[in-house]
């Protein structure tokens, strides 16, 4: 063993959900270090921010919705926090979001979807093709209609992390670019030891390496968590002259999804692929044909756009969609991690919890239901 | 009832065989699985990568469910057949449901590219399941290739349409010495029932279950269905008549 240093909490992973718990932590006094082999890529570089679940619900996905519901109603408080700390911006754009059908049999499932979301209370509006028209003129014509959700919205996560490392980086929080190992004693945590042998200890350790984190060496089968990557790609784009769209616009044409995010800046972002072939990061020509025609099959003038950006990540999936988040079972092992599509969404309500978890040994009662736990049965003999 | 179902040599415990694609979660897959009661499952090459822990593929040995690889998205016969070698290769069987298909507004089977690729792939050792069209001249070439199975189309993938068109399906069945499976255009259970009514030995079908709002009841709607189905076409249904005719006897009721 060569040098050791010591802090309360590591944290492996320096992406947007490790880099918020470690300035939550950091926030309530502990000394924290980040640990991360590409502190600069993660999945964050490649979303594309949508705060969206109203037009993202799933039957079957309830307890999900609830989440992502408190979630987005502490969005606005959290990016103001942000920006009132760093002076930066991240984004944040409340400008609500449309789902619009391509076919009869799309908006057919639409209208489903919104009879399922009234027996929940859900708010949005069904929207003829004429009155889609009259709220995102540029759309296509003869579209049959759509679904607008005035409270689904977005932020930037990339200007986003950046916040969020600037504020961690305030309060001391230190970064170290190295893979990481866990260091265990019987059945306690005691830190991690890095490639070049450094030891780091620590009472805590929270595993948030996105899709990678059920790589962790170290880390006995029994305590990993069951994530597996799911890569996604998005276009970035820009089509010259005023903004084409003021909402957040997804569809789906003939049943596959698709989605258009314009930033303030002009810039549009077109997703997602979702593609279960471990952890190549490649791009797929294919993806990027599916994701230009679907996507300009809604908007017609994208074919004009310059294509600025071909980005693909790797979505930490788990076997419910749902995240991970809480004890693993290790004494000292916290995870945060299987946010699959909701990472960014989920990045305020996962910092604060587990913050609460390490500080009072309590999770907040609306993580609960996400807690490691629940997948304990699910783990062959 | 002594009633076994055997495909290429090997009895399978369930006539229904899923696919998982359009599934929202593996979570949904595993619970829908549970629920179908299915032996057998057919899993894209295209959208899977076998040396990657907590795929689909670990759902489905978890549950003892036979993988079946597909080339779905292949276009050519060459394409299909490199794609049969690398689930070989990958997942260690012969099997492969071979897909071939013409273009993506219908995707319908492209039968030209289809019967040389079962051709080839026959020669080289695979038991061969093609998605063919509901065409009794090819499902009778097929069969001649030495393929292990025919599948017809109900209607087009994804479409749930149902049987477009039962006299082709009755027309394979009645000549056909492999197993019959129906295969795509499966909307929900009558569907299926019918198919299996109509004679075919198993049905087979993905989002009928996984795009419903209920994945696992669908599932086990369409297990019913498939066991309902057979068991009429074991039963031998009643000639369809034009004229009433009464199923009380008449004779010797009281006349007042």
């Amino acid at each position: 063993m060569r040098t050791t240093t010591t802090s309360d909490v590591i944290v492996v992973g320096a992406g947007v959900i490790g880099a918020a718990v470690a300035w939550r932590c950091a926030q309530r006094g502990l000394s924290v270090t980040v640990v991360d082999p590409v502190p600069e890529r993660g999945a964050w570089h490649t979303a594309a921010g949508m705060l969206a679940p109203i037009t993202e619900l799933h039957y079957a996905e309830t307890p999900l919705l609830r989440l992502n519901l408190h979630a987005l109603a502490g969005y606005p408080a959290f990016c103001a926090e942000l920006t009132e700390l760093t002076g930066l911006p991240t984004g944040f754009r409340e400008c609500g979001t449309v789902s619009v059908a391509w076919d009869g049999a799309d908006l057919a499932a639409l209208r489903d979807l919104h009879a399922f979301g009234n027996t929940l209370g859900i708010d949005a509006t069904l929207l003829t093709g004429r009155e889609l028209r009259e709220v995102e003129p540029a759309l296509a014509a003869g579209l049959p209609g759509g679904l607008l959700a005035c409270g689904d919205h977005q932020v930037d996560p990339r200007l986003l992390r950046a916040a969020v490392v600037a504020a961690a980086t305030q309060r001391g929080v230190h970064t170290r670019a190295a893979q990481a190992r866990l260091d265990t004693d019987g059945d306690r945590t005691v830190g991690v030891r890095l490639s070049d042998g450094t030891a780091l200890s620590a009472g805590t350790v929270v595993l948030a390496a996105g899709a990678w984190s059920g790589q962790i060496d170290g880390v006995a089968a029994a305590f990993a968590p069951p994530v597996r990557p799911v890569k996604g790609q998005t276009l970035r784009l820009r089509l010259p002259g005023e903004p084409r769209l003021s909402h957040v616009v997804r569809g789906t044409v003939k049943g596959t999804p698709v989605y258009l995010v314009p930033r303030a800046d002009g810039q549009l972002i077109a997703g997602a692929s979702s593609e279960e072939t471990g952890f190549d990061m490649s791009a797929r020509a294919g993806a990027v044909y599916e994701l230009l025609r679907d996507a300009q099959s809604l908007l017609p003038e994208l074919a004009e756009a310059v294509l600025e950006e071909v980005c693909t990540g790797l979505r930490p999936g788990s076997p419910d969609n749902a995240p991970i988040i809480g004890s693993s079972g290790l004494t000292g092992l916290v995870h945060a991690t299987g946010h699959f599509r909701n990472g960014i969404l989920l990045t305020a309500v996962t910092a604060d919890g587990v913050a609460e978890l390490i500080t009072t040994g309590e999770l907040p009662e609306a993580l609960r239901p996400f807690a490691p736990a629940r997948f304990a049965q699910a783990v062959p003999a | 009832m002594d009633d076994p179902f055997v495909l290429a040599g090997v009895e399978l415990s369930s006539r229904l065989i899923l696919g998982t694609g359009g599934a929202p979660s593996l979570q949904i897959v595993d619970e829908a699985l549970a629920a179908s009661q299915t032996a057998m499952c057919t899993v894209a090459m295209r959208r899977v990568d076998p040396a990657t822990s907590g795929s689909i593929l670990d759902v489905l040995d978890r549950r003892g469910v036979r993988v079946l690889p597909n080339t779905a998205g292949c276009r050519t016969a060459a394409e299909a057949v490199r794609t049969a070698h690398l689930a070989r290769e990958a997942l260690e069987t012969d099997w492969v449901k071979l897909e071939v298909i013409a273009d993506e507004r219908t995707l319908l089977p492209d039968p030209i590219e289809l019967l040389e690729a079962a051709q080839t792939l026959v020669a080289q050792g695979f038991q061969v399941l093609p998605y063919t069209n509901d065409d009794p001249i090819l499902a009778r070439r097929l069969q001649q290739a030495g393929c292990v199975a025919v599948m017809p189309l109900g209607s087009p993938i994804g479409t749930g349409l149902g049987i477009s068109n039962p006299h082709n399906i009755e027309l394979i069945v009645g000549e056909a010495e492999v197993p019959v499976i129906l295969d795509a255009g499966i909307g929900t259970a009558s569907d299926a029932a019918l198919a299996m009514e109509l004679g075919c030995d198993a049905v087979l079908l993905a989002s009928a279950v996984t795009l419903a709002q209920n994945p696992a009841r669908m599932a086990e709607a369409m297990a019913a269905a498939v066991i309902a189905g057979r068991l009429a076409r074991l039963a031998g249904r009643i000639p369809r008549r034009h004229h009433a005719h009464a199923s009380s006897p008449t004779e010797g009721m009281a006349v007042f």
